[in-house]
């Protein structure tokens, strides 16, 4: 099965294939030819129609199927839960299914791979609608060739059969193998009930385990194409610097091809990789780098308060102001979340074959049409002149260089007229992604006399630069930006009445986020700046970050009230799965009801334990933590010894596939509480390696236990990043819980542990 | 300027045009099409491109490939398929995007040929200089368990 789902996705292979002549194209493409052209130049179709089934749904004549999907495996097993969504729905073993998933010439466009969406999308509507309706097509087809009303077919192992009479059966291939559905996705065929799917909720292996493994899986890192050749690029020192001159080499590259210059982008193409790492290293280039960028994150967090910010009131209930004024007491606290990096492991890579008037891209981007666009933006093409392919790539969490290093190869392609592979170095990924987004977050909380929460007011502000490509394409990307491609700056605005309302975007309104909310005068108002390094959505973006100021204020609120803190959040929690994934949590941590923080106790060694819940995006998944930690009171250093993890995501599609992610989710987190922290020195970033930028390693492993409450009747949600949103602030009380202190900012590093524990 | 090199590498001779700084890495997967080690870094600091040389776990992106000539080089895929510790890994489904993985079955392998009843805080300790950023380490370390136990 693993072969037939990394087939290579080049057309010429692919025709080759089942149903070749089948595939949905609003533009048709001659049949038997390798490269179709329309009457418009075009080279490949303009629009895959999500609206028809055979965009998604092709039987081969040998009755397999393939599912053609707009969303990709990043590592998180998403492909193997689609497939069993597919699998169900279609009725269809696992093993007769093709994949073809992300290429703009064959899969319909489902925007981005990203934000924890893709099973929630493709199981509530999107492919799993589309199996839906390829399966009531089917029988509809089956009752014509059997003769027998529809009403008594059903489907079972790739047929349509009789329900009464079994010899009554006639297979998929033989009802439309090769053929087209020609049918429109009414949105009307039913679904099955939770209760008839069979392959949905079974821990089935990951379907690219054995090539992961085994070193089978094509990676974008070993594409090889013919006549290939290997790129670099210069980066400028700082980010604020201009190109002044290339001044050649020290001594000759012989594999050299060419300097590529385009505005402040310098790259080096040569015969060998060897030969364009060496080229970069060594080409002499004068730059003027008038410095300007942030000295450190103090810094940073000042300035960000005085930059024009774009205000949006999300929330607003009841009188916040008169409620403050009358509380008995008022609490307030200011939270810092730094910059942090993607860091993935293997540094973004690309290939791009441009010519004079098609390009093709392999590319490990989350969003195949988004770049697309952006690709045909820098080379002035129309979309259709690109042909955009998904490659998988090493995991990214977000955004990583996998867009801008897609416009390197892009513009090294064009400037030597063959295909040009770009890996990046260490540094070009530590450096030149776009950074999670730094956010200060302020809160002010008022409880009556009895400790009651009676007025929450919350401010965030996140400094943002740039992004995916969506719909401003390669300017939103560093190398955009290099050849002189600009955004809008950041308009001062006032937040404006009605409020918004959070649920779509952040986990920002913390308890205020729901009607069931049980604070009664709140505000949450969101703030953007300008950042001048590029960021990007890193795993839980904003929502990390809210969580760490809402889930430590609660605590600090808990600890004024003089509650224990797990009976404190229940107070204020109405949503009944936030208070479930928080009992289950406490109880299998085995909580116990105390006030924080504990007594003091002697030794070097203090131990705590905090907990934190989320509602990811309002209703989109529930997750609780319990961290206990170790922290050493004459260094500074935090351990932490166990995460125990309560979690609700509805009906779990794949028990096995969600533990992973969910370890995922808690190493993640924790090493970005420890320790992730990138450094900046007013022109660029120092963290440039795994030495100056460190993480999580095997030694520092928490033990952890997973608690999964599964709701089968409940539609999916995502789970890449439920659980590791809670864990920054679990572990912030924790520390609070084992020594008093409370640390507001991110990394619970020794220096920052030590500093307070000083100051106590 | 290229210089003739010949590497022996999973039991194959194999002569190569290379500079002779180019490190190994380049050459097995740009020459020799081996794509287990994988470029994470170039400075030795995360593993992925894990080799062995001469049984000795190597990190060849900083191993200049001519250093190593006359050595016996293998790769994950010179392991054989059916190698207990990919085997384990396959059980234990010890990979997410997979990049790393590469890196921690050759660190494993030569682990369990020196100690091959490691306790939990000796293969924790073994596989420390290797970074996996999904967070696969609780499976990587019971998937190195799995491989002890079947080799014992």
């Amino acid at each position: 099965m693993t072969n037939m789902i990394e087939k290579p996705h080049s057309r010429r292979d692919f025709l080759k294939g089942s149903g070749a002549l089948i595939v949905a194209f609003s533009v048709p493409l001659g049949a038997g030819t390798t490269r179709a052209r329309a009457a418009t130049g075009a080279i490949g179709p303009a629009l895959i129609d999500a609206t028809q089934i055979d965009s998604w749904v092709v039987v081969g004549q040998d009755g397999r199927v393939r599912i053609q999907v707009g969303k990709v495996e990043l590592g998180t097993g998403l492909r193997t839960a689609q497939m069993q969504i597919a699998a169900d729905e279609l009725d269809v073993a696992l093993k007769q299914i093709d994949w073809l998933e992300s290429d703009t010439w064959f899969t319909p466009d489902q925007g981005t791979t990203s934000g924890s969406q893709s099973i929630k999308t493709n199981f509530r509507a999107g492919l799993r609608q589309a199996c839906a309706e390829a399966r009531k097509a089917l029988i509809d087809l089956g009752a014509k060739k059997l003769g027998v009303p529809a009403s008594s077919l059903t489907t079972r192992e790739g047929a349509v059969v009789s329900t009464s009479d079994p010899s009554k059966r006639t297979t998929y291939g033989e009802l439309i193998g090769g053929q087209r559905f020609n049918l429109e996705i009414t949105g009307k065929a039913p679904l099955k009930k939770p209760a008839e799917l069979k392959i949905v909720g079974r821990s089935i292996r990951a379907v690219d385990i054995e090539s992961k493994v085994r070193s089978r899986t094509e990676y974008i890192q070993n594409l090889k194409v013919p006549g290939m050749l290997h790129g670099r690029v210069v980066r400028p020192p700082g980010i604020n610097a201009k190109l002044v001159s290339v001044d050649g080499f020290p001594k000759r590259i012989p594999d050299l091809v060419k300097v590529v210059i385009e505005k402040n982008f310098v790259g080096v193409v040569a015969r060998s990789e060897i030969g364009a790492i060496r080229a970069a290293e060594t080409l002499r280039v004068t730059w003027n780098d008038p410095g300007g960028a942030p000295k450190s994150h103090d810094e940073l967090y000042a300035q960000m308060q005085t930059l024009p910010a774009r205000s949006r009131l999300l929330a607003s209930y009841g009188d916040v102001d008169k409620a403050l004024a009358g509380a008995a007491k008022t609490v307030e606290a200011t939270y810092y979340y730094p910059y942090q990096l993607h860091g993935s492991m293997g540094p973004s890579c690309a290939v791009a074959d441009v010519k004079a008037d098609e390009a093709t891209v392999w590319s490990p981007t989350q969003g195949i049409y988004p770049l697309r666009a952006a690709v045909a933006g820098v080379l002035g093409f129309r979309n259709e002149q690109v042909h955009a392919i998904y490659k998988e790539g090493s995991g990214c969490y977000g955004l990583n260089g996998a867009d801008t290093v897609s416009i390197d190869a892009t513009l090294l392609s064009k400037a030597v007229g063959a295909p040009v592979r770009v890996q990046w170095m260490r540094a070009d990924e530590h450096v030149w992604e776009h950074y999670g987004t730094p956010m200060v977050m302020k809160v002010k909380g008022g409880l009556d006399k009895d400790g009651n929460l009676i007025a929450w007011d919350y401010e965030s502000l996140q400094a943002s630069r740039g992004g995916r490509p969506g719909n401003i394409g390669a300017a939103n990307l560093p190398t955009g930006a290099l050849i002189g491609l600009t955004l809008a700056p950041v308009q001062a605005s006032a937040p404006t009445f009605p409020p918004l309302g959070s649920d779509t975007s952040n986990t920002e309104a913390g308890y205020l986020q729901d009607e069931e909310g049980l604070v009664p005068n709140g505000r949450v108002v969101a703030k953007t700046v300008h950042s001048q390094f590029f960021t990007g959505p890193l795993r839980s973006p904003s929502r990390i970050q809210n969580s760490f100021a809402n889930e430590s204020f609660i605590d600090e609120l808990a600890a004024a009230a003089g509650v224990d803190p797990v009976t404190y959040r229940l107070r204020y929690v109405g949503d009944k799965r936030l208070r479930a994934v928080i009992e289950v949590a406490a109880k299998k941590a085995g909580w116990v009801l105390r006030n924080s923080p504990k007594p003091a106790s002697k030794g070097n060694i203090a131990t705590g334990r905090g907990i934190a819940a989320m509602q990811y995006e309002g209703r989109d998944g529930y997750a609780a933590t319990v961290c206990e930690v170790e922290v050493n009171k004459k260094t500074g250093k935090v351990r932490v010894t166990r995460v125990v993890v309560g979690h609700d995501v509805g009906i779990i599609i794949n028990p096995g596939g969600l533990r992973a992610q969910i370890e995922g989710n808690v190493v993640h987190g924790v090493s970005r509480s420890l320790k992730e922290e990138v450094v900046l020195d007013g022109k660029t970033s120092k963290s440039r390696d795994w030495e100056s930028y460190q993480v999580l390693r095997f030694t520092e492993l928490p033990k952890i236990k997973i608690a999964l409450i599964n709701r089968p009747n409940e539609a999916p949600t995502g789970a890449g990043e439920n659980a590791m949103t809670a864990i920054p602030a679990a572990i912030g009380n924790a520390i609070f819980d084992a020594t008093g202190a409370r640390i507001r900012r991110l990394p619970f590093a020794p220096a920052r542990v030590k500093a307070a524990l000083a100051e106590l | 300027m290229a210089k003739t090199i010949t590497l022996t590498v999973n039991g194959k001779r194999h002569t190569v045009q290379s500079a002779p700084d180019t490190p190994l890495l380049y050459v097995l997967r740009n020459e020799l099409d081996l794509h287990g080690p994988r470029f994470g870094c170039g400075l030795s600091q995360c593993g992925a491109c894990t080799v062995h040389v001469d049984g000795e776990a190597v990190r060849s992106c900083i191993v200049p490939a001519a250093n190593v000539a006359g050595k016996s080089i293998t790769t994950l895929e010179g392991l054989g398929a059916q190698h207990p510790v990919l085997e384990a890994f396959v059980e234990e489904s010890a990979a997410q995007c997979g990049y790393c993985i590469n890196g921690m079955v050759m660190q494993s392998v030569v682990l369990l040929k020196r100690n091959p009843r490691p306790s939990e805080a000796q293969i924790k300790k073994a596989l420390n200089a290797n970074i996996c950023r999904c967070g696969t380490h609780y499976r990587i370390v019971k998937a190195v368990q799995r491989a002890a136990r079947a080799t014992a």
